[in-house]
Formats: C-alpha cells, structure tokens, sequence
C-alpha cells in the first residue's frame, strides 16, 4: 500500500464520520435497533440460573451475550442495500470514474458509521453490566472476576474485524448479484435467518449438540459473531481450526466476489447514463 | 360507516395489484418466513432440550407463544409498515397536506391506505403452529387441558394485543410531526418486540417489568398463551382491553394534539 492510497482511505473515513455524526438521534436508534443479544441475554441468564446446561452458568451467559453485543457493534453490515440502489439507479457510474475501487468506499463508509455509534454501543454495554452486575463479578456459582488473558483479548480484535470482513464480503458478493437481478436486498434477507440462528447470535454454540454444532462450525455463520464473542467471554475455542476455517472462507469469498465483480461490470449498462 | 368499508376495500385491492408486479418477492418472503419460524423453533428446541423449564412453561404452551409471536409479525408486516413507513416521507416532502384536506378521517387515511402481502405467510404459518401446538397441549406430562374458553381468549388476547401494537406505532410514528427524521423509532421498537418470542416469565425481573409496563410485548404475545393454559384469566383479559382502550384513545388524543403543531413543508 503506498503513502497516497493510505491517505485516500484516511479521508475517506474521517469524511464518512464526519458524515455520519449529522444525525446523532438517529445513530442512538440505531444502537437500540442493535438490542438483540441483550434480549437473549435475559432468556440464556435465566437458563444458565437453572443449572440444566452443564458448563454454560448465568454468569457465562451474561459475559457471552454482552461479548456479542460488543461484536454486533463492530459487525454491522448494510452494503447490500446501498449497492443495490447504485446499480439500479445508475449511481454506481461516477463511482466507477474514481481511482479507487467503490469497495473502499463502501467498506470505509461502515467502519465511519462505526465510529460514530462507538460511544452509544459503549453506554448500553454499561448498562448491561449495570443489570447484570455479575458479569463483571461473578455470582456464588461461577466466582471471579472477568479478566480475559491479554492473549484472547489481542486475538478477540483481530477476529472481530475479520469478522467484520467475512460479514462485508458474504453481503457484498451477494449484492453484485444485482447486475444481474432486480432485487437483490430480498435474497440478503435469506442470509440473515442463517445468520441469525447459526452465529451465535441468539444461541450460544456451547450448548447446541455435539452433532449440530460440529456442522455449524463449516458454516461460515460462527466466524461472524460467535468466534469473537466466545474468545472474549471465555471458553473453549479450538484456534487453529476456527481461524483456518475462517481464513478459508474469506478467502474463497474473496476470490468469488473479484470474479463476480469482473463479470458484472461487463454486463453492466449503467441505467440513467 | 359505509363510505369508510367502501373506501377501505378500494384502498386495499389497489394496493394488492400493485403488490402483484413482484410475484417472485411474495414466493421469496413465503420461504423466508419458514425458515425463520423453523429458526425460531429451533432456538425453543435448544431451551427446552436439557430439561430446562423456562419460567416454568412446557414446551406445547411456549410454543403457542411462538405462534402468537409469528400472527403478531405477520400483523404488523401486512397491514402496519406499509403505513407507518410513508409518514416520515410525508412530512418531509410536504405531501401530509393533501392528505389532511380529503374528506376522510386523516387518522383512517394514514393507517389503511396500504397493505402488503408478504406479511400473510406469517399470519398463516403462526395460526398453523398455534393449532399444533394446541393438538400437543393435553398429551405426555403438560399439565394443561385445553378448553374452547381457552381457544377464545387467546384469540381475544392476541386481537387486543395487536390494537396496542398498532396504537403504540401510531403514537411513536406521530412524532414525526415534530422530528422530521423519526422513521428509525419504529425499528427500534421492532427490534425490542423481539422479546415477545419467549414468555415474559422466561427473562429476569427487570426485563419482565420494562416489557410488560414500558413496551407491553407481555400483552400482545404471552398474555393469549397464558389464557390457554389457565394461568391466567377473566381479569388480565380486561386489563389488556383496559390498556388497548387507553392507547388508542390516546394515539387519537396525540396525533390531533400534533396536527395542531404541524407545519406543513411545501407551503
């Protein structure tokens, strides 16, 4: 990467924050928007209360879910919706005149609007400690502190933001249909229920069956939220094969999403123009 | 009365054709809508696998809640967005005004104008599951004998709940009237309604008082489970028409209230 490109890219971050911070109310809406794992962090705390899942306590639960917030916020994607509306629209092509590749702008415009909502995701993550105070404590149960080893800590970032970049790429690959497709924000909605279900999201991995989560874990879906999440919180993690098999679908998702795009621009009539 | 059936027939069968140009989105969100359901049920599988209880529900009346939840989506996705999305843009653009000079009800005009049918998989697909899992409520260990009086009051419930659902959108979508950019309240609360998947007694106490006395998803989605399963009775059924009664009288109250601080964008 040369000097001028990293400089490209600063200004485009700082531009899209400063972009983003116009409408503040709006980013705390969205913050909330953001609220599901605090919700099932209410429904997994009671069932960790109850003693029926073996290794997985409340307090378990509540550093999970609270680690899944903190990732959420890292991990918001919605290129989808805005690549759509470039290429049905016919905006995409003054994108195409820039120097740069539009995927530098649309990754950039995420981690600004990222940014912008840090301090609101940090307000709600203090109050989740402020409900469940245990999660920093401990209870009779579970006791200690929550005190990550640096090591998780350093490999809970690097994975959150290939996290990021797989969650970017599924979505963007999926978006390039759109040169082809009309509608294509209805097929990313498909995504989401996998996603939703199979992440880690709403159900931690820990307590699914040996058999299921044994698939689950060749689904790129984990790697999205519960890979992060769990070296955060604590807990088993497998690392070399839960990054080989992150790095392999980034990897592949890379190379379609390249080949796609060579294809689609060619295919592109640029609608408005 | 009359005007107003003819009015909303015409309303809904314009909006159905137009719907109809994108036939393949209806197939897609028809499948969309299984898979989340069988989603839905397979975090309730996960729950209930170990033996564990939650909140003291078995597993045939959770999943009458899961339906209720599933009717309640399907409600709000047929006949509120489509709505409730148009009245930011109105207000921003101006167009409010030609709505507000028709010789029909503005509040009317702005709730029915549209309806969309990808919502009906969810509104099919939750009645389905609650006639399920009403076939599994008397057998294996679930203590709980169906009753038609219980087939009655969830229906009722599930209604009631809807007009506090519709009620409570209204009122959060009147504050466009003064904050232009509002439409993501609406989101906000959807995403909150999340919590109505899982019966109010299954969360932590502060959880159970913000969604039964702040965002009543108590109301709308255990409340018609509980009356099934003779929880509850007579008396919470006419505290939640109590509440439904309150809210839309005051969405009546505070959209009039508001149209008394609007002005207009264009003029």
């Amino acid at each position: 990467m040369t000097a001028y490109t990293l400089r490209t890219v600063r200004t485009m971050l700082t531009t899209w924050y400063a972009y983003m911070t116009t409408y503040r109310a709006e980013i705390f809406l969205w913050a909330i928007a953001t609220s599901l794992p605090l919700i099932m962090m209410g429904v997994w705390v009671e069932a960790g209360d109850s003693g029926k899942f073996t290794g997985f306590t409340a307090v378990d639960a509540a550093r999970y879910f609270i680690a899944v917030f903190a990732v959420r916020q890292l991990t918001i994607v919605w290129v989808i919706y805005e690549f759509e509306y470039h290429v049905v629209s016919g905006k995409l092509s003054p994108l195409l005149l820039h120097p740069i590749d539009p995927a530098v702008r649309y990754v950039t415009e995420l981690l600004g609007e990222q940014m912008s909502r840090l301090p609101f995701g940090a307000l709600l993550i203090g109050l989740c400690f402020f409900i469940q105070p245990r999660a920093l404590w401990g209870d009779a149960d579970d006791p200690g502190l929550w005190t990550p080893a640096w090591w998780r800590v350093g490999l809970a970032i690097v994975a959150c933001y290939a996290a990021f970049l797989l969650r970017f790429l599924l979505q963007y690959t999926t978006a390039l249909l759109a040169f082809w497709l009309e509608r294509v924000s209805a097929l990313d909605s498909l995504t989401m229920i996998p996603y939703t279900f199979l992440s880690g999201l709403v159900i931690p991995l820990q307590v699914m069956p040996d058999a299921t989560r044994e698939i689950v874990l060749l689904t790129p879906f984990p790697y999205m939220v519960w890979l992060p999440a769990t070296l955060l919180a604590g807990g088993e993690v497998d690392l070399v094969r839960g990054f080989g098999t992150l790095a392999v679908w980034i990897a592949l998702l890379w190379v379609v999403n390249r080949w796609l795009w060579r294809r689609g621009l060619r295919h592109y009539s640029a609608m408005g123009a | 009365m009359k005007r107003y059936a003819q009015t909303l027939l015409r309303f809904w069968s314009t909006s159905v054709s137009a719907e109809m140009e994108y036939r393949a989105n209806f197939v897609l969100t028809a499948i969309q809508s299984t898979l989340a359901l069988g989603g839905a049920l397979f975090v309730l599988w996960s729950l209930f696998r170990t033996g564990y209880q939650m909140g003291g529900w078995d597993w045939p009346s959770a999943m009458l809640v899961v339906a209720a939840y599933t009717v309640m989506e399907g409600f709000a996705s047929t006949f509120l967005t489509p709505n409730r999305e148009q009245v930011g843009e109105m207000v921003r653009e101006g167009t409010l005004d030609f709505v507000l000079l028709k010789p029909i009800d503005t509040q009317f005009w702005l709730s029915a104008r549209k309806v969309r049918v990808w919502g009906v998989p969810n509104l099919v697909l939750g009645w389905l599951l609650a006639g399920f899992a009403w076939t599994r409520l008397g057998g294996g260990d679930a203590a709980v004998e169906p009753s038609v009086w219980g087939a009655v009051g969830f229906v009722a419930a599930l209604g009631l709940g809807l007009v506090i659902l519709y009620a409570m959108g209204y009122l959060l979508s009147t504050l466009t009237i003064w904050f232009v950019k509002m439409n993501n309240i609406t989101i906000a609360m959807q995403s909150l309604l999340e919590a109505g998947r899982y019966p109010v007694s299954a969360y932590p106490a502060a959880y159970r008082v913000f969604f039964t006395f702040v965002l009543p998803v108590a109301f709308m989605t255990t409340t018609p489970a509980e009356l099934v399963t003779g929880r509850a009775g007579a008396e919470v059924l006419a505290v939640a028409a109590g509440a439904a009664g309150v809210l839309l009288l005051g969405s009546r109250w505070f959209w009039r209230r508001a149209l008394r601080s609007y002005t207009s964008a264009s003029s």
